[in-house]
This record gives C-alpha cells, structure tokens and sequence, in this order.
C-alpha cells in the first residue's frame, strides 16, 4: 500500500514495469503479479498449452517451409513405394503456421500491455479490475473485434493468403513437366524465374508483346467507351430528341444483358464462315471479314465488342453529370460568344473530367484485366507461333490463365501476377489518394 | 431565316439517323440470338434471322437431354449461399468500422481498399491448391466460400460509406435506454441500412451468374458446373454442333437478369460510382 501511495506522488511506473517484464518472460506471469490469479494462470496455461502441442508441428511447418520436401516420389511400375513429400502442401501447411504464430505473438503483446496497464493502474493507487469486471469491458470495447473475427478470417484465407501465396510461388519452379508435386519436389529458386521472363528470349517476347497490346487494349477499351458514353449522353440531351426515355432504355440493353452471354453470343456472330455478320457482307457483295481468326481483326472485333458492352454505363453516367451541370456557366459562356462546340470543350468537357476522372482510372484498371472479354470472345485467340502458350488477342490476365489451368506453369504465372498487382496497386493507390472518400479517413 | 431552318432539320435528320443506326446495333445480336433460339435448324450455319417456321424443340430439348436444368440449380444454390454470406460478412465489418473506433482500424481500413483493388482471381493457383487441400475443391461450397470472401473488402467500404451517411444519435438513444450492442444493431442500425444491404445482396445474387473464370478453376466435374460454364462448353469446341440448344440456354438466363438489372439500373449505377466518387 505505501509504495502504491508513493508512486502515486511520483510518476515511477515501478509495477507497471515489472509487471510488463514479467509478463514478456512467460504469458500471465505479470498478470499474476498484479493479483489477478484466474487470469494469469489461463494466460500461462495457454502458452504452455500453445508451447508443448505447438512446438513440434510448428518446426515441421518451418522445416516444410524453408526445404519444400527433402524426399522425392519413388514409384516401382506404376505403384508408389515411397509416397514422398508435398511441396506444396508443405508450402501451405508452412504459410499457415506462420499466420498461427503471428497471432500468437499478437497475443503475447496484447499480454505484456495489459500487464502494463493494470500495473501502471496499481501504481495510481487504484485497484486492478475484477475478471468480471473485465469481461463486461472486454463486451464493450472488444464489440467491434467480434463483429469483425468472421470477415477477418475470410478476408485472410481467400484473398490475403492466396496472394502471399501466390507472391512465394514466383520464387520456386513449381511448374510442369518437372517439378509437379506430388511426383517430383519444388525447389526455392529465388529470382530464376523472374530472370526468365526477362531474359529467356521465348518467354521475354510473350511477355513484353502481351504487355504491350494489353496497355493498348486497355487505354482504347477504356477511352472509346468513354468518350461514346459522353457521345450519346450529350447526343440524348438535345433538345431535338424526343421521347429520351425510350432510346435511354434502349441504348441501356447491353449493359443489363448478362456479359458472359453476350460475348458467347458474339463469338458465334462474327463466326468467319457461318456467322451473320459475314453472310449479310457477302449477301450485299462484301468481302467477308476474317473477324476473330485474324490477329488484326480479332483486336479490332474485341475493342467493338468491348464497345457494344461498355458505352451504356458510361452514358448513364455522364447523363447524371451532365444533368448537373449549372445552366448559368452555359449563359455566361454564351454571353462571352461561346457557343456549341466551345462551350462544349470549355465548359462542359472540364466538369465531366473533373466528376468522372476517378472513375476512368478505375475503369482502366479494370480493362486491364478484364478477362471475360477476351477470353470468351476469342479465347486469346488466333493462335500467335512466336509467344509461348498465348494467342494474338491475349492480355497478361488470360494468358495467366492459360498458363495456370492449362499450362501447369504456375510459378510464372505467379511471377507475371506479382507485376500485375504491382501495377494495378499503384495506379489505384495514385487514384486514391486523389478521391474525398480517402481524405475522410486520413490513410494517406 | 429559312436557311436556319434548314439546318436545324438537317441536324434533327441526322441525330434521328444516328440514334436509329445505335438502336439497329444494340438490338441485332439479341434480336438473333432469339430467333436462333426458335429456329429448327441445330447448328449455326442453319440459323437465318427469319426463320421460316418457330419451334421450341430447342428449350425443350435444353430441359430435357442437357444438364441444364442441374447447372441452372446449382448456380442458384452458389448465389443464393453467396448472397446470404456475402451480405452477412460485409455488413458486420462495415458496422465495426463505421461505429467503432479501435486500435487497427484504420490499418484495416487501407488493407481493404488496397485489396478491394484486385480480382478475386488474382490469388488463382493459390485458391486452387488451398480448395485441393481443405478438400473443397470441385464443390459449389468452395466456390460460395471464395466468392464471399472476395466480397468483404469493397462491399466494407461501400457500406460503410452509407452507414457512415446515418445520424448515430438514434443508436446513441437507443444505448442510453440500456440496449446492448447487439440489440442496437439488429433493431435500430440494421432497419436503416436496408437500402444498401438490398444492394450487397443483389450483386452478391447476381454475380455467380455471371462469373466464368473463379467457376472455372474451382469447379472441374460435370455435376456440379455453374450455367457459365456449361454455356460456355456449349459453344467451344465440337464444332458448335449445339447452337441453338445455347440460344435457348442464353435467353432464358438473360432474361430474368436483363430485367434485374433494368429495375436495379440507377441503384447498381450509384453503387458502382458510390466507392470511387464520393461526394
């Protein structure tokens, strides 16, 4: 009691501080210092618990993690005599553990704190909190932990771990014929294979060539569907249309329609021998088009597609903006003999990209990986004999995809997913640094 | 003055023409793909766009020979499940950030903007080989699974951006009235986010219909593919010998979509622009 009185009078934490100490020397040592018992002792019963059934599969985790696998498959005439090791199951089972002992030493900080407070309550001259006590305050301010444990934990094992994962994954060779678990081990090969897309001439020309064209793709699928958008919105905003609604609704058809049937569909429309495209061009004396089998027209039909698929939203869009321009900067613009086409580019075109700038960056990124489009229409397609396992029209995501599921390329799939997210993350970030729903917060 | 006059109606004749050219192209393919879906011919070459004689055969054949009526169940399981757990994750997060402020939050709050920026399939081989490992692989729980996950991170910041849009003096009263948290957000918050949560839940409903690519690497056996893929199969391959069986298939997805969307149009317009645009 006098040294808590003492303290008081001068800010020496004295239990604070030993109380933390002892706490980082075993989980609830500090807890029991500071008197409460129950709550020390299920602390310390939980690290030796943590600790004794732990321990073992913990460095098995990190023996999988660090070697991937140390015994090969060994097969005799078809029949597996030594099943060996899973690399990437010890990869997973490793990444996991990793996860596990995170939270634990989340755990034992939150551990060593709170012994800390409760110490540092004790050396005011208050007296430490009873564990009911606790327990209602834990209800309280925890509210917001428990209402977020379930989201948490999906968000970590469907997004969080597949992409550490799938960062790791670029730095092995898992990939086919030779390193397939559970046949054969993976290894650790740091940047090989980074220094083979680079540098292996068949995998750098695939990949520099996709890259370029999807930069291509994207800023053409992205400004062409903006700029029709804006085409139609200004278009239905005239005063001569009649009936706004009707074509409104109607020009809104493509987007409602679902995508994945509409690409399907196009893909048999613009069919060289038998779609009707072709027929009618034949029917009035055209040439008919080699629409999705030549690498030109192929990139032509998916930007159109693209086209006929992506206009409407921008027009709505933009027909809300546009609604919500001030009239009076038209008049003012008018007074000042602008009119028409200049007051479209002085006045209008400025609060559109002022409104929508976000949004077209957004839209960019997502054309950058739109996958749907390309691979449902033409499959990446017609097939390209200098690229390895990609075709014409095939942008980085598709090809991925074709390297992963049909390929069994994985750890150069992972190493072109890695320079992907890189570049989609920083764009986006750039994006929204710039946008009133980051600024509230702060996070910049 | 006749002149102005003129060229006022040469302007009308010319932005009547375009619209009616642009109504032309929106409406062709669909047009088609309906009369392929009532044409009696099997393949694509057979179908015209005014076929001579209309025939259902092809839905009836699509209901009765294909799996069709099984992918069409099992899409509904996978997007009513998603639905459900979609709704029920990102309404839970989005309260906690929304209300609460506690140590993490605002670091939790950039890890999902930066996540909420990447495809679900970003992590592909990754969710391939943890599904093959937990055993989920090839099941529609997996892909449920997956899916929902994706949807937390934008899902939590559109929510929260309306939830952040409520007065909270209602729940403040209802708190010095002694209701708990979980009273407070079943009976007072929860009424008033309706709005948005009828917008997590239809694009979390309407997504699964759609998606091709996570369907694909998740699912691999013929019982339990989703109507993307079985569509897809359809018409890839095999020398379209299934046309029209496919036509019949795309109308009859499309149409209860195309109408959802219709109704939904402003409301999936303003939540699509809601996470970007905030004003």
């Amino acid at each position: 009691m006098h040294v808590a009185a003492s303290s008081a009078s001068r800010p020496v934490r004295l239990h604070a501080r030993r109380a933390a100490v002892l706490s980082v020397l075993g989980m609830g040592f500090g807890q029991m210092y500071n008197g409460q018992f129950a709550k020390g002792a299920v602390l310390f019963a939980g690290e030796l618990a943590a600790l004794v059934l732990g321990w073992a599969p913990f460095r098995h985790a990190m023996w999988g993690l660090v070697t991937l696998g140390e015994t090969p498959q060994i097969r005799q005439g078809g029949r597996i005599v030594v099943a060996g090791d899973h690399s990437i199951f010890l990869l997973i089972e490793g990444l996991l553990a990793l996860f596990v002992f995170a939270l634990f030493l989340l755990l034992y900080a939150g551990n060593v704190w709170d012994a800390y407070r409760t110490g540092a309550l004790r050396d005011e001259g208050r007296r430490p909190p009873t564990l009911r006590e606790e327990i209602r305050i834990f209800l309280d301010r925890g509210y917001p932990f428990l209402l977020l444990a379930v989201p948490v934990l999906f968000v970590l094992f469907t997004i969080v771990l597949p992409l550490v994962f799938g960062v790791l994954i670029a730095f092995t060779n898992y990939s086919s014929p030779y390193h397939l678990p559970p046949r054969s081990l993976v290894n650790w090969v740091g940047l090989e294979t980074f220094r083979n897309l680079f540098q292996l001439s068949t995998w750098s020309r695939t990949f520099w060539g996709i890259l370029w064209w999807n930069v291509v793709w994207a800023t053409l699928a992205t400004l062409s569907t903006y700029f029709l958008g804006l085409g139609y919105a200004v278009l239905l905003g005239s005063k001569v249309v009649r009936g706004k609604r009707f074509w409104r609704t109607l020009y809104i058809l493509p987007w409602a329609f679902p995508q994945f049937v509409s690409l399907l569909i196009f893909r048999n429309f613009l069919n060289q021998q038998f779609g009707p495209l072709n027929r009618f061009l034949v029917s009035v004396g055209l040439p008919s088009i080699p629409w999705l089998s030549d690498p030109f027209w192929a990139k032509v039909s998916v930007l159109l597609v693209n086209l006929w698929l992506g206009f409407p939203y921008w027009m709505m869009l933009m027909s809300g903006v546009l609604t919500g321009i001030d009239r009076e900067l038209y008049e003012a613009a008018a007074v000042d003999g602008a009119r028409g086409w200049q007051a479209f580019r002085h006045v209008t075109l400025p609060l559109v990209f002022r409104a929508t700038g976000p949004l077209l960056i957004m839209s960019f990124a997502f054309n950058f990986n739109n996958f749907n489009v390309i691979y449902l229409l033409t499959s990446g397609g017609p097939a390209n004999p200098n690229y390895s396992f990609a075709g014409h029209t095939d942008i980085l995501i598709s090809w991925i995809y074709k390297l992963t599921l049909e390929q069994s390329q994985f750890n150069m799939a992972s190493a072109v997913s890695l320079l992907i997210f890189l570049f989609v993350a920083g764009i986006s970030l750039v994006n929204f640094r710039n946008t009133r729903a980051f600024r509230e917060e702060e996070l910049a | 003055m006749t002149s102005v006059r003129f060229s006022r109606l040469v302007q009308a004749a010319l932005i009547y023409a375009i619209l009616l050219i642009t109504a032309f192209a929106v409406l062709v393919p669909i047009f088609w793909i309906v009369m392929s879906s009532l044409n009696p011919g099997k393949t694509l070459l057979s179908t015209t766009f005014f076929p001579d004689r209309l025939s259902l055969e092809h839905y009836e054949y699509l209901f009765t020979k294909t799996d069709f009526p099984r992918w069409f169940r099992n899409t509904l399981k996978v997007a009513t499940g998603n639905m459900l757990l979609s709704t029920f994750l990102v309404i839970t997060s989005a309260y906690a950030f929304s209300r609460f402020r506690f140590p993490g939050r605002r670091s939790g709050l950039l890890a999902m903007l930066i996540l909420q920026m990447f495809p679900g399939f970003m992590g592909m081989v990754a969710i391939y080989v943890l599904l093959l490992h937990v055993g989920l692989l090839d099941t529609l729980w997996g892909l449920i699974l997956v899916y929902a996950g994706g949807a937390v991170p934008y899902g939590t910041w559109l929510a929260k951006g309306y939830l952040d849009g409520i007065p909270r003096s209602i729940e403040e009263a209802a708190f010095l009235d002694g209701a708990s948290h979980t009273q407070v957000f079943f009976h007072v918050t929860l009424p008033l986010t309706f709005p948005i949560l009828t917008f997590v839940a239809l694009t979390n409903f309407i997504g699964p219909w759609m998606d091709f690519i996570l369907a694909r690497i998740v699912l691999r056996s013929t019982a339990n593919k989703t109507l993307a893929l079985g569509l897809f199969e359809m018409v890839t391959g095999r020398g379209n010998t299934e046309f029209t069986t496919f036509a019949a298939g795309a109308v009859i997805i499309a149409l209860p979509i195309t109408l959802l969307s219709f109704f939904l149009q402003r409301f999936l317009i303003e939540g699509l622009t809601a996470g970007a645009n905030k004003t």
